[in-house]
């Protein structure tokens, strides 16, 4: 054995050439699961794994399969990819600044800004939902952090459910808002998405965009979407208020909107 | 006997807060009606279909009546009328007004006896329409017969009703009991019911007297092919509450959420306006044969499940005196609770239990309706699914009637085909495995599960005698319930608020009232 290196590449690992692991290395297992319009059966099953060989799989498996009723079949398959990724050159747009507590922001806002911030916050267009923003912006906060409307140094408004973009950037400009945060749950549809485009469009056409921080947040948010939006950041589920507001202050001074 | 050795003394306690808080709330409704009140009592005698603008006929009419300050007298009286002296069906009543050729208001008024009996005369014929829908669900379930309870409750929510129906059969095909049409958002917020099928929706689908045509003739369809009556749910709350509860009693639906503390809580709907119009649509659902569900579930997700445990509690009490003031049997009472505690509470399962089995114990003959975690429910599906689990384990140990079955996707998206097989197949495998375990346990006297039960239920009797001192609204506006405030003259809907005069005429609430054993208003 001496001399002889042992090939062990989980101990050297190519970030250059990722695959999925199973339980062996670079084995590139991955498993599926979903619902072909078709009856149960034998059929079933293999079309379901020609399908996963389109999508560029070997040795497709499916390991169940199950009658739906409706002529509609689920299948559970395992297969395997030749792909790999190169994780050196991943690049992902995250909310870069860093996260200061409740303490702290106040703290921030006193020293940085020398002046209470206006925060607005609703759910908008048709979305009813208003669990997510609630938790953000009302006095009792979530899960042990109080939310915006308890910072002293920030006027938080909730304006609730099903605002219009219209009403919102109207109620930005009697509150000369600092920043707006706007809460989509409902996401069915891609419903969210001209939804939030709009309410852009029209801070541009009220010449407002550039003098706040305009913000997004729901379960299936990306800050990456939000940048796509034009929006200044996004946050995903399990985002809460210091996690916002310690955002928006500190764009707020890198922007010198103060 | 209790299981959790429950103190009769505390139980009696909180029931008699909650009797006198429902009766000194059922003062003030009994005063007022509400524009959907009057446009319930139109859809009852038939009006449907909408005028060139798409309103529907019965807004056109009711926003006529109400113009002209006559509202107050009830609806019912002028369209009446208007079928006496111009000899039209109420169907033509509503069409000529809605084409501007029939003035309400200009007709002279016959003799009041006249009104009277004719109102009650055609009133009679749609009640026993109603009659007839449960004889015919009646008929079913002595036929076909039902699953076994707790019940599968299930959602379907695509948006278009026609692919709703391929859904919500492959549901009751895998084994689902019921089969709620998820509204499309923001139904609850608007002042009428849309008109006819319709095929665009955001996270649901619309309700409308159409859909629940086609959704019922397909579960009926379905049903006697697997051999079961399936259940249809939908949703009778926000600004039309009463005229859903009248389209469900017309279109035989059989479960109905129904809760008037949702809305003012958690849609911002006028305290004063739904609190009146949950009074008429109960009565109608009482007599249509509809179980009710609470919304209770809901307080905790926007609030701690162990803190506001007694509320949960406490807001049962009261939707069980309300609910028999219009004279809902305690069969068609789906109190609301949850199981939302978070997972990583030590021994959380304990004070779910705790809850479940006390809620059990105190509304014996209710179908309880059990709701799934979904505030703690997150992208890793695998987790997710063991959290159902064990909700579906509480729901077997301790009996419940109604279980809202939990998907693991739940807090991804509304449900994919098989994400419904997946939770249907699991919590058949636990009811199936577990099925007498109920009758198995015991609890121990002096262990955690008792202990809690006994914290709460005093908990829940002491707020219970606060909410009395200072009345329901008041308790409402300062937050006593989910940690939201609401206001008497705040929220959507106030506008449609009137106060009734002393003639005030609706037929199908004094026939109701009858049929219900409810006493006949003094008025």
């Amino acid at each position: 054995m001496s001399g002889e290196e042992r090939y062990e590449p989980w101990n050297r690992r190519d970030f250059t050439n990722v695959r999925p692991y199973g339980d062996t290395f670079d084995d590139g297992v991955i498993q599926l699961s979903f619902s072909l319009p078709v009856p149960a059966g034998e059929e079933a099953a293999e079309a379901a794994r020609q399908l996963a060989a389109k999508m560029g799989f070997t040795e497709p498996a499916v390991t169940h399969q199950h009658d739906l009723g409706e002529n509609f079949t689920f299948v559970i398959l395992y297969a395997k990819t030749q792909a790999s990724v190169d994780f050196t050159k991943i690049k992902v747009a995250k909310v870069d600044s860093p996260r200061m507590s409740f303490y702290e922001v106040n703290k921030f806002i006193e020293e940085e800004i020398g002046r209470k911030i206006v925060i607005i916050g609703a759910c908008t267009g048709t979305d009813a939902h208003t669990v997510g923003i609630d938790a953000i912006m009302n006095m009792k906060g979530y899960n042990g952090e109080y939310g915006l409307e308890r910072y002293p140094m920030v006027d938080a408004y909730n304006l609730g459910s099903q605002v219009e973009n219209e009403e919102m950037v109207a109620k930005a400009i009697e509150l000369k808002a600092d920043a707006i945060l706007v809460s989509q749950v409902v996401t069915q549809k891609d419903v969210h998405i001209p939804n939030l485009a709009q309410l852009v469009e029209l801070l541009e056409a009220e010449g407002l965009r550039d003098k706040l921080i305009l913000v997004c947040g729901g379960p299936r948010i990306s800050h990456e979407l939000a940048l796509e939006l034009g929006y200044d950041a996004g946050f995903s589920g399990g985002t809460l208020a210091p996690d916002v507001a310690s955002y928006v202050v500190q764009e707020m001074v890198k922007r010198g909107l103060k | 006997m209790s299981k959790l050795y429950l103190d009769p003394n505390q139980v009696s306690r909180a029931r008699q807060a909650a009797s006198q808080i429902a009766d000194s709330l059922q003062d003030f409704i009994l005063e007022r009606t509400t524009a959907a009140v009057e446009r319930t009592v139109l859809r009852l005698y038939g009006m449907d279909g909408v005028d060139s603008d798409y309103v529907p006929l019965p807004n056109v009419v009711v926003d006529h009546l109400k113009d002209a300050g006559l509202l107050a007298e009830g609806a019912a009286r002028y369209v009446v009328n208007a079928v006496l002296q111009k000899n039209l069906t109420v169907q033509e009543v509503g069409a000529l007004v809605a084409e501007g050729v029939l003035d309400l208001t200009e007709i002279p008024l016959a003799d009041e006896d006249a009104i009277r009996a004719k109102a009650d005369e055609l009133a009679c014929v749609s009640l026993e329409r109603i009659r007839e829908n449960r004889r015919r669900r009646d008929h079913y379930l002595s036929t076909l017969g039902e699953g076994p309870r707790p019940y599968l409750y299930v959602i379907v929510a695509t948006g278009n009703i026609y692919e709703d129906v391929v859904q919500a059969k492959a549901a009751a095909r895998q084994g689902a009991d019921i089969i709620a049409v998820i509204r499309s958002t923001g139904q609850s917020l608007i002042d009428y019911v849309p008109y006819g099928a319709t095929t665009e929706g955001f996270g649901g689908t619309y309700a409308t007297q159409e859909n629940f045509r086609i959704m019922r003739r397909a579960l009926d369809e379905v049903g006697e092919e697997v051999g079961r009556y399936i259940r249809l749910c939908n949703y009778c709350s926000g600004l039309c509450m009463p005229e859903i509860a009248a389209m469900g009693a017309l279109e035989r639906l059989d479960v109905m959420l129904n809760d008037a503390l949702y809305g003012i809580l958690f849609r911002d709907i006028n305290m004063q306006r739904t609190m009146v119009d949950q009074n008429f649509s109960r009565m109608i659902n009482s007599f249509a044969g509809v179980i009710i569900n609470t919304g209770e579930d809901n307080y905790l997700t926007t609030a701690d499940a162990v803190e506001q445990a007694p509320s949960v509690l406490a807001s049962q009490f009261i939707n069980e005196q309300l609910a028999l003031r219009s004279g809902l049997p305690e069969e068609q009472m789906g109190l609301g609770h949850a199981f939302e505690m978070s997972p990583d509470i030590e021994d959380g399962f304990l004070l779910e239990l705790s809850q479940a089995q006390m809620a059990r114990e105190i509304f014996p003959r209710a179908p309880l309706k059990y709701m799934p975690p979904t505030k703690h429910m997150t992208g890793n599906i695998f987790k997710g699914h063991v959290q159902d689990t064990l909700f579906n384990m509480v729901g077997v140990m301790t009996n419940q009637g109604i279980q809202l079955l939990g998907m693991m996707t739940e807090a991804i998206h509304t449900p994919l085909i098989h994400d419904r097989h997946i939770a249907i197949e699991g919590a058949k495998y636990v009811f199936n495995n577990m099925r007498s375990f109920a009758d198995e346990i015991e609890f121990k006297k002096d262990g955690k599960i008792v202990a809690r039960a006994h914290q709460v239920l005093s908990d829940a009797a002491t707020l219970l005698e606060e909410v009395r001192e200072i009345g329901m609204l008041e308790a409402i506006s300062r937050g006593m319930f989910a940690d939201v405030k609401r206001t008497m003259t705040g929220g959507k809907g106030l506008a449609g608020v009137v106060m009734r005069a002393e003639n005030y005429l609706n037929p199908f609430e004094t026939l109701l009232r009858k049929e219900l054993g409810l006493e006949a208003i003094a008025r």
